[in-house]
């Protein structure tokens, strides 16, 4: 509550915070699937302005959280080889493998480099024809784009020395695999805005019809993330479950075109292991036939690669919504930002770091028992 | 890393094959690829995610957007530089054995809030 007061509209803020109270007879679970959504609903306090019982479930939608450790550490692999430059976005440097991270990889002589775009790793490789360049292309249908474009560029300038570390995820079937999980509670999720501004949401009806949920398209500011879980109770207390965009604003139905036809050339769907939850079917993407030759996990074969997660690490538990951060036995103590045993306590968008800096160190029931 | 920044088109070059353009985000300017948004122009806005517009935007929304992500503290992750991510990445040390068992609480920090938990987390 305290940092929503300093946002202009606070008091709209407050008028959808009493609406959802006016109107919820029963406890709720939502989901919202991007960690972005996560990062904002607890920085500005927004699931402490919702009714008692009303609760937000943070699901898996943070890319560096969920990319799986096997991955990392052929990351880690293929920097460490000499005349590789690997390229990198910032929020993977720290995110750590079986026994190491990206960071200290570079610290012993690994060629790392941060990159903005896919592009300047693109730039790299034609100014270094000597070099094999990798980008290590990581993300949700958001980042598809981007990664596409890269290898496409690639291809047709014949470049033999760039290739793409590629793990796509996809946001649908991780809802499929949400909903079909025994003991799953959750009764409606938010979509994520970004997401849909490349995808559209064509592909949400058939799984709000299937499972009976409701999903509402929802952007990242206050408002929008009140408006969403306003619309969310609104269509649960009525027993409906059809999908809502609450982002008309950046999100179409049918999505951006450009962007899904290039991802139509260069990706085919595969199955994917999601870090702390397991395979998910036809939940990724790859790279197809006509790109494989761009595959670094082609170019590169690492093998013997052992990963050991920590034992102390309730990520996976965390990512799939069956606890909260603090319920995990080393949040904050063990495990910090400063000192992360998981990628949810690394990235920005992981739910345990914004429960960590935002100073949330008890689940809501925890606080409510604790005569808050 | 799924966020997209939104950000006002400055200027549009082509660059080779594709269309290339500055897109200034609050005082950061970076040069994006415009190819997924053909119907963009000068001085409009677009939401960009790694160095690709995806999405045009109104001025209003773009700018309660940027003031969103400012306070969350993502623009300046997002906007990096090469040599203020490892900055950022240099300042968060890690355990070095896979198990966590050599990490011992930060205690030491002066950022690290009290722990309420302690005495229901027996």
């Amino acid at each position: 509550m305290k940092y929503l007061d300093e946002f202009r509209n606070g008091e709209i803020a407050q008028r959808v915070a009493r609406e959802i109270h006016a109107i919820t007879t029963r406890p709720w679970k939502i989901m919202e699937v991007c960690g972005g959504q996560t990062h904002s609903i607890i920085k500005n306090g927004i699931d402490q302005m919702l009714p008692v019982g009303v609760e937000m479930v943070h699901g898996p939608g943070c890319p560096v959280c969920v990319t799986p450790l096997e991955l990392i550490d052929k990351a880690l692999a293929i920097a460490a080889q000499p005349g590789v430059i690997f390229c990198s976005f910032g929020d993977m440097l720290r995110v750590p493998g079986t026994d190491s991270d990206l960071f200290q990889v570079k610290g012993r002589g690994g060629d790392v480099r941060v990159v903005y775009s896919p592009l300047d790793a693109v730039e790299l490789a034609v100014k270094n024809p000597d070099r094999q360049v990798v980008f290590f292309g990581v993300g949700f249908e958001t980042t598809a784009p981007a990664n596409a474009m890269s290898v496409h560029l690639a291809k047709r300038r014949g470049l033999k020395n760039f290739s793409l570390l590629v793990s796509h995820v996809l946001v649908p079937p991780a809802i499929d695999a949400i909903m079909s999980s025994p003991g799953n509670q959750v009764q409606a999720f938010l979509a994520a805005g970004h997401v849909c501004s490349v995808m559209g949401y064509w592909e949400y009806p058939p799984l709000a019809d299937q499972f009976n949920i409701p999903i509402i398209v929802t952007g990242f500011e206050p408002l929008d993330l009140l408006d969403g879980i306003r619309r969310a109770v609104i269509q649960l207390e009525r027993g409906e479950h059809h999908v809502e965009n609450a982002y008309e604003r950046i999100v179409s139905y049918a999505g951006n075109l450009e962007a899904q036809r290039l991802l139509s050339e260069v990706f085919e769907t595969t199955d994917r292991a999601w870090r702390g939850i397991g395979v998910i079917p036809r939940s990724g993407w790859k790279l197809n036939a006509a790109y494989r030759d761009f595959d670094a996990e082609e170019r590169f074969h690492i093998s013997g690669i052992r990963t050991v997660e920590s034992p102390l690490c309730h990520a996976g538990d965390v990512l799939r919504g069956a606890i909260k951060p603090g319920e995990c036995p080393a949040f904050g103590k063990e495990c910090t930002p400063r000192r992360p045993l998981g990628a949810t306590m690394v990235s920005s968008e992981g739910a345990c770091a914004a429960y960590f800096n935002y100073g949330r160190f008890l689940s809501f029931e925890q606080l409510a028992g604790a005569g808050r | 890393m799924c966020l997209a920044i939104p950000g006002r088109v400055e200027e549009i070059t082509s660059d080779g094959p594709i269309r290339m353009g500055r897109v200034n985000f609050g005082g950061v300017v970076k040069k994006v690829c415009l190819d997924y948004v053909p119907e963009i122009a000068v001085g409009d806005y677009a939401i960009v995610h790694v160095g690709f517009a995806i999405s045009k935007v109104d001025e209003a929304t773009a700018e309660e957007t940027l003031a969103t992500f400012r306070a969350m503290g993502v623009l300046d992750e997002e906007l990096a530089t090469e040599e203020e991510a490892f900055a950022r990445a240099a300042d968060r040390p890690q355990s070095n054995c896979p198990d966590g068992s050599c990490a011992l609480p930060d205690s030491a920090t002066s950022t690290e809030p009290q722990l309420l938990g302690k005495k229901y987390r027996q």
